[in-house]
C-alpha cells in the first residue's frame, strides 16, 4: 500500500496563538529548559499548536490502586487517562510509532502512560524506549507515572532518550493519600490505608528528587479531588516546586458512576470549572501552571485537542509500508518550519495581550468576562458552533484577554444513549458552557442560538476569522459599552435539571 | 493445592513477573495458573504474589475455591453499594 502523507497541514486541534496565554509561562526557565520543551506539546503551551504526541499502550500492569481508576482499562467510548482500546507488545508499539510519524509530521514525542503504570512494566516499557532509540532517534520519549517504583528505575531512565518524565503526587499527606489510594503494593506485599500512602508519598518524593538531580524535567500532575485534596494541593504546589519540578498540572477528577470506580460509585463529585480555574490561579503564584492539558487516552494519537487513533489501529499498521527515512525528512523540513513560525510567535509575546483602551474599554471597574469559542486551528474564530468538539475559554477583563482552559463538549465519554442521562447532545454543550456569556463561532444554527440566549450565554457570529484575542476584546468592548449585568445564577435552571 | 485465575481477570499482567514457579501464563480469554507449578507461594514469599497485586476482586480464587479478594476488599465500596448503583445505570 502506497502511504499517502495525511494531516500535513499546519493547526488542526487547539491552534490559537494565544491559547495558553502565551510565552512568557516558561520564559524565566534557563535556556536549557526551553530548549528541551519548545517543540513538547505537552509541556508547552504555545508548542501543543503546532506539534503532535502520542502513547502506546504497552503498560497493562499496575502497582497501585487510585480511587479514581478502573483497572477494566478496555472502552471504545471512554476519552480519560487509563482507557485504551488495544494493548501493544514493544514490537507493535514500535511499528505503530513508525507509522504515526510518517503520517503525521507534527509529532515530536511518544509518550508511555499506561493503561498502568509504565514503570510496574519495566520490561515492557524499557523494551520499547530501547527500540525506538534506535529506530526513530528524533522522537522524543516521555513517560508517565505514580512514582512507587520510580527511584528504582531513574538509572535506567536516563540511559534511554528520556528528558521527560511525569509524576502523579495528589498530596504529600498520608492521612489525605488514604482517601485516595487504597491499596499499593510494596516488598511483596499489598499494604493498604495510611501506611500504604506514606510509602508511595515518599517515593514519589525521592523519586522526584532523583530525576531533577540528574537534569530530567519532572511535570508534577495532581488530580482535584474536592473534599479531600483541594484544600491541600497549593502546598504540594510548593513543595514539588520547591524539589525542582518545573510545571504543575492541576487536572479535575473525572468520577461517574458508569466508570464503576470508587469515587465514581461513591458519588464523590468533581470541581467546577470555576473551582478548578481558581486552585489553578491559586497554585500559579508559586509554579508554572498547565492549563491546556486534555487528559487524554493511555493510546491517544494526534494533536492535543483531537484524537486520531483509529486511523492507526494495529490492523491498519499492519498493512502499511513506511519509508521512514523520507519520512523523517519530510517531518523534520515541517518542524523546522513550524519552531521558526512559533519563535516569531514568541517574540510578539509584548503584543498577544490586547490593550483593551485601544479599542475602547474606558471603565477599568468592569468585571471580567468569560467566553467560549469555536475555532479549529490557527488561532482564529472559524469553526461552525455545532461542529466544534471542545471550545476555548477566554477571560476578558479591563486590562487583558487570557486563556483560562477548553471545555470538551463530550466531556470523556460518547457512548451515547447506552450510558447517558439522556440529556441532548445540545443541552450538555450549553451546561459544558457554564460560567461563559458569550459563544464566539463562525456560524450558529437557529435552535442553538435560541437554546444559548435562553441560558444567557450571548451568540456571536459576527467575528468569524479574526483572530481569537482581538474577537473577544471586541465583544467585550461592545458588552462593556452596553453595561455589564450583575452576575447572574444563570445554569442553576440547567444543572438542576440534569 | 494451587490458586486459580477466574473469567474476571482482565489480563494486565500485573501477577504474570511475580510468580516464583511461573505457574502463570498468557492465555485466552485470559491468563491462568499451572497448577502443577503453583506452589502458593511456600517458602518464597509470606503472601501469595498473584492475589497480593491482582486489582480485580474476585479474579483469583485461593486453593480452597473462595476469591481471595472478595467484593469490597480492594476498592473499598460497599457490594451493596455497587449493587445499588448497577441497578440504577440498568434502569436507564
Amino acid at each position: 500500500m502506497e502511504l499517502t502523507v495525511i494531516g500535513q497541514e499546519a493547526g488542526g486541534g487547539c491552534s490559537s496563538s494565544g491559547c495558553g496565554g502565551s510565552s512568557d509561562q516558561l520564559s524565566h526557565l534557563p535556556q536549557s529548559i526551553q530548549d528541551k520543551v519548545k517543540d513538547h506539546p505537552c509541556y508547552s503551551e504555545d508548542a501543543h499548536h503546532h506539534f503532535a504526541r502520542m502513547h502506546v499502550a504497552v503498560a497493562p500492569a499496575c502497582n497501585i490502586q487510585c480511587h479514581y481508576c478502573n483497572r477494566k482499562y478496555d472502552c471504545a467510548n471512554e476519552s480519560r487517562p487509563g482507557v485504551v482500546s488495544e494493548l501493544l507488545t514493544p514490537d507493535q508499539a514500535v511499528k505503530k510509532v513508525m507509522a504515526v510519524a510518517a503520517n503525521i509530521p507534527q509529532m515530536t514525542v511518544l509518550g508511555i502512560a499506561g493503561p498502568g503504570d509504565p514503570l510496574a512494566n519495566p520490561e515492557r516499557t524499557f523494551e520499547t524506549f530501547r527500540q525506538l532509540t534506535e529506530k526513530a532517534p528524533d522522537i522524543k520519549l516521555c513517560v508517565s507515572t505514580n512514582g512507587l517504583s520510580l527511584p528504582d528505575q531513574v538509572d535506567e531512565l536516563c540511559k534511554h532518550n528520556i528528558d521527560h518524565v511525569t509524576i502523579t503526587i495528589n498530596c504529600v499527606d498520608p492521612e489525605i493519600g488514604a482517601k485516595i489510594y487504597p491499596w499499593i503494593f510494596w516488598n511483596n506485599r499489598r499494604i493498604k490505608g495510611k501506611k500504604g500512602a506514606k510509602i508511595l508519598i515518599e517515593r514519589q518524593q525521592k523519586g522526584l528528587e532523583m530525576l531533577t538531580e540528574r537534569g530530567i524535567l519532572v511535570k508534577v500532575n495532581s488530580v482535584m479531588i474536592p473534599g479531600v485534596n483541594d484544600q491541600h494541593l497549593e502546598e504540594v504546589s510548593k513543595i514539588v516546586k520547591a524539589k525542582g519540578a518545573f510545571l504543575h498540572n492541576v487536572m479535575p477528577l473525572i468520577a461517574e458512576a458508569e466508570h464503576g470506580t470508587f469515587y465514581g460509585v461513591m458519588g464523590q463529585r468533581g470541581p467546577t470549572h470555576d473551582e478548578l480555574q481558581a486552585l489553578q490561579d491559586k497554585c500559579a503564584g508559586d509554579m508554572n501552571m498547565m492549563r491546556h492539558c486534555r487528559q487524554c487516552r493511555a493510546d491517544a494519537v494526534g494533536m492535543l485537542g483531537e484524537d486520531r487513533g483509529d486511523e492507526f489501529t494495529m490492523d491498519k499498521v499492519e498493512t502499511m509500508h513506511i519509508d521512514y527515512e523520507a519520512a523523517m525528512e519530510k517531518r523534520a523540513a515541517y518542524q523546522a518550519a513550524a519552531l521558526a513560525t512559533l519563535e516569531a510567535q514568541r517574540k510578539n509575546t509584548g503584543e498577544s495581550f490586547i490593550s483593551l483602551s485601544s479599542i475602547g474599554v474606558r471603565r477599568k471597574d468592569a468585571r471580567p468576562v468569560l467566553m467560549a469559542v469555536a475555532t479549529s486551528g490557527g488561532g482564529v474564530v472559524n469553526q461552525h458552533f455545532g461542529h466544534a468538539k471542545e471550545f476555548l475559554v477566554y477571560e476578558a477583563s479591563a486590562t487583558d484577554v487570557r486563556f483560562i482552559g477548553h471545555r470538551k463538549v463530550d466531556l470523556y465519554c460518547e457512548g451515547g444513549d447506552t450510558c447517558g442521562d439522556g440529556e441532548s447532545v445540545l443541552q450538555k454543550t450549553i451546561r459544558t458552557l457554564e460560567g461563559c456569556e458569550a459563544v464566539l463561532c463562525s456560524k450558529i444554527g437557529y435552535e442553538p442560538w435560541e437554546m444559548l440566549e435562553q441560558a444567557g450565554i450571548a451568540p456571536n457570529g459576527e467575528h468569524a476569522m479574526e483572530p481569537i484575542e482581538e474577537a473577544v476584546a471586541a465583544v467585550y468592548a461592545e458588552m462593556v459599552a452596553k453595561g455589564l449585568p450583575e452576575k447572574t445564577g444563570q445554569v442553576a435552571s440547567l444543572q438542576a435539571g440534569a | 493445592m494451587a490458586y486459580e485465575i477466574v473469567e474476571s481477570c482482565v489480563n494486565c499482567w500485573a501477577c504474570e513477573p511475580l510468580c516464583p514457579s511461573k505457574a502463570i501464563y498468557e492465555a485466552r480469554p485470559h491468563f491462568l495458573v499451572d497448577a502443577g507449578k503453583c506452589t502458593e507461594c511456600e517458602g518464597d514469599h509470606a503472601d501469595a504474589q498473584c492475589m497480593s497485586i491482582c486489582p480485580i476482586e474476585g479474579a483469583i480464587l485461593n486453593p480452597f475455591g473462595e476469591a481471595a479478594n472478595p467484593p469490597g476488599s480492594l476498592t473499598g465500596i460497599p457490594p451493596e453499594r455497587m449493587a445499588e448503583v448497577m441497578a440504577e445505570i440498568q434502569a436507564r
